[in-house]
């Protein structure tokens, strides 16, 4: 039996902690300690009745300097518990913190075992192993990483621009890039907001334009981040800016090159408008669009497509030149210490159920489709139309569209109850229509909404609860001619009905983007089983991941509200404030290692690593781990076919003699 | 030939995240289980080695369970699916072996699973009873000690067990 | 091209003009199909809701003696049959009990099915087989100016859509359009003709049945095609009590294969379009060949 101390013998220091009656109520403390007292190498073995208090840590310093230890065993709660705290007792006493080993006898042995003599034997067995890891336990130190001041903000939705905004207005340099033309995400298309019904442009824009004012936020739209390399502290990230053929510096947004354009009408989908205009190939997203800069759609541009064009867009705009088809796409590198990724939802496509007739029938729209009519800058001025231009004298509000669905999406969306609620009170004022919304439940938890669900039932609103098994258009009475049927049980009352109804509107649930998992590969994130970012822990830690450095806010992380959106918008700024004002990032030392003299260079490990902290060495062809990025899985260590990749704090010396420890009999 | 009083005795390597945590969890809700197991604590299922299984039942376990995240949970993004790969590929060793079946098993146990970590623990103990003790040093010096004198020997413990008792009966 | 071809008791009783327009139809396309030798019913959705098993075994006799033909494909043109005959190959490959079952029973039989042999309905075989183009060059007649609501009943598409979308099914659209008809659009394409209900509970079975023939009217539609024998008698035999009951609703219902007879140029006499209860109007003539 090999031990790895060189300079003279394991001093072994044992403490079993009878946590009051947990512990020892169950498992006699007294015998455990004796027994451990006979093994080699240790020198002193006590029970205690709290060990996590000051007193009992005083114990375990006094101990060390009295004894001479060198190792210390606790048995007492779970390692997930007070690991740190008895760490910290240890280093307090004078020794490494890490030559100590937990034993857990109490989540895993007395409060889950009733026979007293046989939770004893299991505390001897486990108490044992642990004796018998200590001896091989090396002095570690924790590692420190400097962190730069820098912060990426990705995605310039309300989320990303209230996480810049907090870390501006503190004083951290901050990039947001954003892959539209224009921030504003979501939001920006929407008329008000509920509970309040205060109007999203309005407290939306002024926020816009703090981002563009701020001189600490360097606001890059129509961009991408191409690629992320490094780790916490230190991320070199390379941002790739698609030309809009109009320089921003000279820009000044009056919009005379739209009015020039050759195109005398729009002709394209507008996509601020959820296509229900059209925009020319030169265009602006919308009236408060930040940057205020027009932008040249290059695939439908008439000069960029066949160059030939009488580009009177630029005559429009002799005095300025801010045109510039010669413009190209340009990639720039930054250093940033923390990164916010910000990207948002997808609205799910209300196609993928034909039942409910989105595209077959003109007259169904969805939530967003109706969002743009009902707004007094949308297509339609703010009247709520029909395609035909009619106004509808009966809506009907579909709830649930591929959500809480086992065929398309389980989750709830979570705001569209809430969201369909708002555009029902509003559809009702607007037009004075009757309003249905079909539901399966009505989820309104925030402060106001249930409320906001009275006033609704007030104004009339018709709740049918069921979900619905279609939208048709074959008339079965004469009231139903011309008319767009809804067939659904209604469960309270609990019979089939068809209610014909003018105007249909889908309330499209949440889904995560569509490029989610290539987004999440490049900042080595991971997404949850229904494709949203994962963080780190679902209550404690619900804006980090498990990288770290990168944090996540807003609905990129699962759907949420406006409110709760700022919140982890907020949070995850604040995260990223603690690490860039403390400077530095600790790090548990159970990193992965080679032994360059076993190693071969056979590259078994280098695929497996998912934080690709493994690398061949050029010159030593030798595997080489980067201790910053190494998380500590341990799954290189496992795999190594020479056993030239080792584990600080697990290493196999340490797990077979815990093994042993285990197994052996009394 | 053996204690009549013999347990099954599991020794299990339980990830830091998920099934640690599990087991954490049962013992917060006060759930109870066989003491039959005994638990390794590593960060992740992917520092599982087939060597320590085989350490492990080498060293007299009967059986051995390993515990990790579901599959596209894992808190290393991947390392239990490394896991599951290997633990398929032993499996057929085992069986190679003689080694039942039973006895080495892997389960994917998150967080919030308190309940499944007792109910595969109790599940596994009662699989292993009936196949009596893996006894593997014994096998071994029963396997030398036939090599060296040319007596056969019985297949398994339990059959050893059985054939004392028919000789009994 | 050849087939193993179960008929199915309806096409030899009531469905007969189903099977007087399918066989000359095929012909002229140069597919073969092959009786089989000695089958029986397939027991039809009402066995299937008696005992499961033994409809099984009933049914595997069918499947047992196709693959013994050595065809690639068995091809059934009634609906029910083509249903019953699907479900029980998912059946057996799915029930160890009723696999065993079914074995125990052929193998009294000296007969055996390895549940690989497709069975495919001849919408599947004329669209995605023969293809649009041949069936293009054989048409003689168009069918121009006839609004054809085509209508696909539901065993087709429920539970299994193998073919074909289950929501919005186009084969027979498609098909339809070929031959030079203008095809209505007929969201009620898949709905319940109220099957056997129209017997047994009339005033539910057949206000499906009024349902169907009052969207198609409405959609002015000149005559319902359908590829079931069940749909065709429930939308073709009970016209004077959907009146009497509901209102009348005159349009008829043919089979899709009596409509590409008419295009083939084949003799009316031969579709057996005699035999339905209300007839479709009369076509203009073949236009002579230029």
């Amino acid at each position: 039996m090999k031990t790895n101390l060189s300079n003279g013998e394991i001093r072994i220091g044992f403490y079993i902690c009878h946590c009051g009656h947990n512990i020892a109520g169950v498992v006699d403390c007294t015998a455990v300690a004796h027994e451990i007292a006979g093994l080699p190498g240790v020198v002193v073995s006590r029970d205690y009745k709290y060990m996590c208090s000051d007193p009992g840590q005083e114990l375990i310093r006094n101990d060390i300097r009295e004894h001479a230890l060198n190792r210390i065993v606790v048995a007492s709660c779970s390692p997930l518990l007070h690991e740190n705290t008895f760490r910290n007792a240890v280093e307090a006493g004078g020794l490494n913190r890490y030559f100590f080993q937990m034993v857990n006898i109490r989540e895993h042995d007395s409060w889950v075992h009733t026979n007293r003599a046989e939770a004893t034997t299991k505390a001897v067995a486990l108490a044992r192993a642990a004796v018998l890891r200590v001896r091989f336990h090396r002095a570690l130190e924790t590692t420190r990483v400097a962190i730069h001041p820098d912060v990426l903000v990705v995605g310039g939705g309300i989320a990303g621009i209230h996480a810049a905004l907090t870390l501006a207005n503190a004083g951290k340099k901050v990039y947001l890039v954003e892959r539209e033309p224009s921030i504003g995400g979501h939001m920006a298309k929407f008329d008000k907001t509920f509970p309040t019904l205060d109007c999203a442009a309005c407290i939306l824009t002024p926020k816009m334009s703090a981002v563009r004012a701020n001189k600490n936020i360097k606001l890059w739209t129509y961009s991408e981040v191409a690629k992320v390399e490094g780790y916490v502290g230190n991320y070199t990230v390379s941002v790739r800016r698609k030309p809009r053929y109009v320089n921003e510096e000279l820009c000044v947004g009056c919009q005379e090159c739209i009015e020039a354009c050759v195109f005398k009408e729009g002709k394209y989908p507008d996509e601020f408008n959820v296509g229900l205009s059209k925009r020319k190939p030169i265009y602006i997203p919308f009236p408060q669009a930040v940057p205020q800069v027009v932008v040249i759609d290059r695939e439908r541009c008439l000069q960029l497509k066949s160059g030939r064009c009488k580009k009177t867009c630029i005559e429009a705009c002799a005095d300025r030149h801010a045109i510039d088809f010669a413009q190209k796409e340009e990639t720039l590198e930054i250093k940033v210490g923390n990164i916010i990724v910000a990207t948002g939802f997808r609205l799910f496509d209300a196609k993928r159920i034909p039942q409910y007739g989105y595209g077959l029938y003109p007259n169904v729209v969805t939530s967003i489709e109706l969002e743009r009519l009902v707004t007094s800058s949308g297509p339609t001025g703010g009247e709520i139309t029909m395609r035909d231009g009619r106004i509808p004298q009966s809506v009907a509000f579909i709830l649930c569209v591929g959500s809480r669905d086992f065929r398309t999406n389980r989750w709830c969306s979570r705001t569209c109850c809430m969201h369909s609620m708002k555009l029902a009170q509003l559809v009702r004022e607007h037009t004075g229509a009757d309003v249905t919304v079909f539901y399966l439940d009505i989820r309104a938890p925030g402060k106001g909404c249930e409320e906001f669900y009275d006033k609704s039932l007030k104004d009339g609103i018709q709740f049918v609860r069921g979900r619905v098994a279609e939208v048709t258009d074959w008339a079965l009475t004469p009231e139903e001619e011309g008319k767009l049927v809804i067939r659904a049980e209604d469960t309270l009352a609990g019979v089939v009905r068809r209610i014909p109804v003018d105007m249909i509107v889908l309330a499209v649930g949440m889904e995560p983007q569509a490029d989610s998992q290539a987004v999440r590969r490049l900042f080595n994130m991971s997404c949850g089983s229904e494709g949203w970012f994962l963080e780190k822990h679902p209550k404690l830690a619900p804006v980090s991941t498990f990288t770290d450095g990168v944090f996540i806010a807003g609905c990129c992380q699962g759907p949420k509200d406006i409110p709760d959106s700022i919140a982890q918008a907020g949070a995850a700024a604040a995260e990223a404030m603690a690490l860039i004002d403390r400077g530095y990032i600790e790090q548990e030392p159970n990193t992965a290692y080679v032994v360059e003299e076993d190693c071969s260079g056979c590259k078994s490990c280098l695929p497996l690593c998912p934080y690709t902290a493994i690398t061949l060495d050029g010159e030593t062809h030798k595997a080489r781990i980067n201790a910053a990025l190494c998380k500590g899985c341990g799954t290189c260590v496992a795999a190594c076919p020479s056993g030239s990749i080792r584990q600080h704090l697990f290493e196999d010396d340490e797990i077979f003699s815990e093994i042993e420890g285990v197994l052996t009999h009394a | 030939m053996h204690d009549v009083n013999w347990e099954p005795r599991i020794v299990a390597f339980f990830c830091n995240w998920c099934t640690y945590t599990a087991a954490d969890l049962a013992g917060v809700s006060r759930l109870k289980y066989a003491p039959n197991v005994r638990i390794v604590r590593l960060m992740c299922s992917g520092r599982v080695d087939p060597q320590f299984i085989l350490a492990a039942l080498a060293g007299d376990a009967d059986g051995v369970l390993i515990g990790g995240c579901h599959i596209g949970d894992c808190h290393y993004v991947e390392g239990n699916l490394k896991t599951l790969r290997r633990f398929q590929m032993l499996k057929r060793m085992l069986a190679e072996f003689g080694i039942e079946d039973q006895r080495v098993r892997l389960e994917w146990i998150s967080a919030s699973e308190g309940d499944k970590v007792r109910s595969v623990i109790n599940e596994m103990v009662e699989q292993l009873r009936p196949l009596g003790p893996l006894a593997l040093r014994q096998q071994f010096k029963d396997w030398d000690r036939e090599i060296a004198d040319g007596d056969p020997v019985s297949a398994t413990p339990a059959a050893a067990m059985h054939e004392t008792e028919a000789a009994h009966a | 091209m050849k087939y193993a071809y179960f008929p199915g008791c309806s096409l030899k009783g009531l469905g007969k003009a189903y099977e007087e327009s399918l066989l000359p139809v095929m012909e002229r396309l140069g597919v073969e199909l092959v009786e089989l030798d000695d089958w029986n019913c397939c027991g039809a959705t009402a066995y299937m809701s008696v005992d499961e098993s033994k409809a099984c075994i009933l049914a595997s006799r069918n499947l047992a003696l196709a693959e013994k033909t050595g065809s690639r494909d068995l091809v059934t043109p009634c609906s029910a049959c083509y249903l019953v005959l699907n479900k029980t190959k998912h059946y057996l490959k799915d029930s160890p009990e009723i696999r065993e079952s079914v074995q125990r029973a052929l193998d009294t039989a000296g007969l055996q099915y390895s549940g690989a042999m497709p069975v495919r309905h001849p919408l599947d075989i004329l669209v995605n087989d023969v293809g649009l183009d041949v069936i293009r060059e054989k048409v003689v007649r168009p069918l121009t100016g006839l609004k054809v609501a085509p209508y696909y009943g539901c065993q087709v598409v429920r539970p299994y859509a193998t073919f074909d979308d289950a929501w919005n099914p186009t084969t027979m659209d498609r098909l339809l359009a070929t031959l030079g008809a203008e095809v209505v659009p007929y969201p009620l394409k898949t709905k319940c003709c109220g099957g056997s209900l129209t017997g047994t509970l009339p005033d539910t079975g057949l206000r499906l049945t009024y349902i169907l023939l009052k969207e198609a009217v409405r959609r002015g539609a000149d005559v319902i095609a359908t590829i079931c024998p069940l749909c065709q008698f429930n939308l073709d035999a009970y016209h004077d009590q959907i009146a009497r009951q509901w209102g009348p609703v005159p349009i008829p219902t043919v089979y899709f294969t009596q409509l590409m007879g008419l295009a083939f140029g084949l003799p009316e006499s031969q579709l057996g379009l005699n035999r339905n209860f209300v007839r479709m109007k009369p076509l203009p003539a073949i236009p002579a060949k230029a």
